[in-house]
């Protein structure tokens, strides 16, 4: 499903049969448990208004979802969390506003691992979400129930975060195309913080121009998050020939999935048949990004994380006598058992005494990251890899050793940690049917060039 | 390889405001202890003279005006969202 189609179909018929039709298949789909919550009399009152000519836009009648850590309007916030079980946003995020700007229809709030904590959704406090694909197998994670809701064809975009590869994972679980965007591209604004040096905002998308679309739209400067760039994006018509490109070779080892490497060596030998070069290349430190990432994002969250206090807003235990009792059972209640874990090790990294012996050690060893990537783009345009080690995996096969369940974000991790744009693109399906994501990789700002190299690749 | 006592484990849930339910110590102990090994391969990193990475932006010190901005969001839309209200204020249990 494209947008182009919807739009067409909105021409035909109207927006509320569109948006009435997108509300039913995701009423149909609901053993997928990918939506929290639909926003169906918010959706139906803008459809009206679309149809009466008082909403209009690039978008105006389609209808998308968004990943439940981002406010909007017409069902709770959760975060996959009893902490904003009912948490009624007073506002909405400032990428939910672009593309309500644009007349876009927001129909439901996706699932999500609880405050984007996790790899597959099974941390959501609600339930995990089942794969699009294999309903005995893994939705992917964070942004487990956007990518569903994308690949059933639900909706012909959703929007989700990632933080350390929660974007494009699932989407490379779910063969859809994930976008994650230069570090600084789009606001923030509105949006559950969880580590606040990596947390990109983007999009899933059924193919790469309304993944372009959708970017130029919420791409941009927001005084409400100065973390923003002034905007760069612009979508590249033209493809740049003969592009330099770089195959990661420490993410093609003989631990990563045979099928998996098939599939990346395959979109290489399509690269190569379009006149690009691709060479082999090094990045040694790609071996230490998980490490560098599981010190600095959980110091980083368990700060973000210290709001959730049971004072202003959201779940507060009944019956404790101190405020210390408050705060504790609070967050108990609160939060589930990895949201725990990670704010635990967090204290644990920032704690006098250990603060340089982790956390210091781990922005350096960044550094060293950062540099080696800055090294490999004055001679390379792009960076090719898998987006995982393997497809998606069983429900429950990693949730009882966390390390495992890491090691599946090995390979999007350092483009986060370097704060580098990438997207996850559909490269076929392995013998089982399940489908296999190639991650194409660029410097900073670099978003609109990878997405039009990717473009140029489709049906080829 | 770092080991974390039970001791340690409600010595962090402390530290960070949490009360953990009795079933999850164990687990915790253990994972924390793994997790903290596994990134413990750092040490083996020679990081002497190099600048840490806070953020990856470029940007420095961005300024805004001073001024209020207005998202449309009263006092009392704020207010109540808090759990409990009495008098327009906010209502905790004692500190002490």
């Amino acid at each position: 499903m494209t947008i182009s189609d919807i739009l067409a179909q909105i021409k035909n018929s109207s927006a509320r049969t569109v948006v009435e039709d997108s509300l039913e298949r995701a009423r149909n789909n609901e053993s997928y448990h990918a939506l929290l919550n639909l926003t169906s009399n918010r959706a139906l009152k803008r459809a009206d208004e679309v149809d009466s000519g008082k909403i209009t836009g690039k978008l105006a009648g389609v209808p998308f979802v968004v990943k439940d850590n981002f406010l909007a309007f017409g069902a709770p916030t959760t975060a996959a969390s009893k902490m904003l079980e009912n948490f009624d946003a007073p506002l909405q995020a400032t990428a939910v506003e672009k593309l309500e700007q644009e007349g876009a229809i927001c129909i439901g709030k996706a699932n999500l691992d609880a405050f984007a904590h996790g790899g597959s959704t099974e941390n959501s406090a609600f339930g995990p979400t089942k794969n699009a694909i294999d309903t005995s197998r893994v939705a992917g994670g964070s942004s487990g129930g956007s990518a569903v809701v994308t690949a059933l064809n639900i909706v012909p975009f959703a929007i989700g975060s990632d933080t350390g590869g929660s974007i494009r994972q699932p989407a490379s679980y779910n063969g859809v195309v994930g976008v994650k965007t230069t570090y600084g591209a789009v606001s923030r604004f509105g949006v559950v913080a969880m580590a606040s040096s990596t947390d990109v905002i983007g999009s899933f998308a059924t193919n790469i121009t309304d993944a372009e679309l959708i970017t130029d739209i919420i791409t941009g400067l927001d005084v409400r998050d100065m973390t923003t760039l002034p905007d760069f994006f612009e979508i590249q018509s033209e493809t740049k020939p003969s592009q330099k490109i770089g195959l990661i070779s420490d993410f093609m080892t003989d631990d990563v999935d045979i099928e998996v490497r098939n599939k990346v060596n395959e979109y290489v030998e399509k690269l190569r048949l379009n006149g690009h070069i691709v060479e082999n290349v090094n990045l040694p430190m790609a071996e230490y990004a998980l490490a560098i990432y599981y010190i600095i994002v959980p110091a980083e969250l368990s700060s973000n994380l210290a709001r959730y206090d049971g004072i202003r807003y959201g779940h507060r235990a009944d019956g404790t006598k101190t405020l210390a009792e408050l705060y504790g059972k609070t967050r108990d209640e609160g939060f589930v058992t990895e949201n725990k874990r990670r704010i635990m090790i967090g204290s644990y990294v920032l704690s006098s005494g250990y603060f340089d012996a982790y956390y210091l050690q781990a922005q350096k060893a960044r550094t060293l990251l950062v540099k080696e990537f800055d090294k490999l783009f004055e001679k390379y345009d792009i960076l090719i890899g898998p987006t995982a080690p393997t497809p998606a995996f069983k429900l429950g096969e990693n949730t009882i050793d966390p390390i495992k369940m890491y090691l599946n974000d090995i390979m999007t991790v350092p483009t986060s940690l370097a704060g580098l744009p990438a997207i996850s693109v559909p490269a076929g399906i392995n013998k089982s049917g399940l489908p296999i994501g190639v991650q194409l990789m660029g410097p900073r700002r670099s978003d609109a060039m990878l997405l039009s190299l990717a473009r140029s690749m489709e049906d080829k | 390889m770092t080991q974390i006592s039970r001791d340690d484990v409600l010595h962090l849930a402390q530290l960070s405001s949490l009360e953990l339910d009795e079933s999850e110590i164990d687990g915790l102990q253990t994972d924390i202890s793994n997790i903290l090994g596994y990134v413990e391969q750092l040490n083996k990193l020679d990081t002497s003279g190099v600048e840490p990475t806070y953020q990856v932006t470029g940007l420095s010190s961005v300024w805004r005006d001073d001024k209020v901005i207005d998202y449309g969001i009263t006092r009392e839309d704020l207010l109540e969202r808090a759990p409990e209200i009495v008098d327009f204020q906010i209502k905790v249990p004692k500190v002490l």
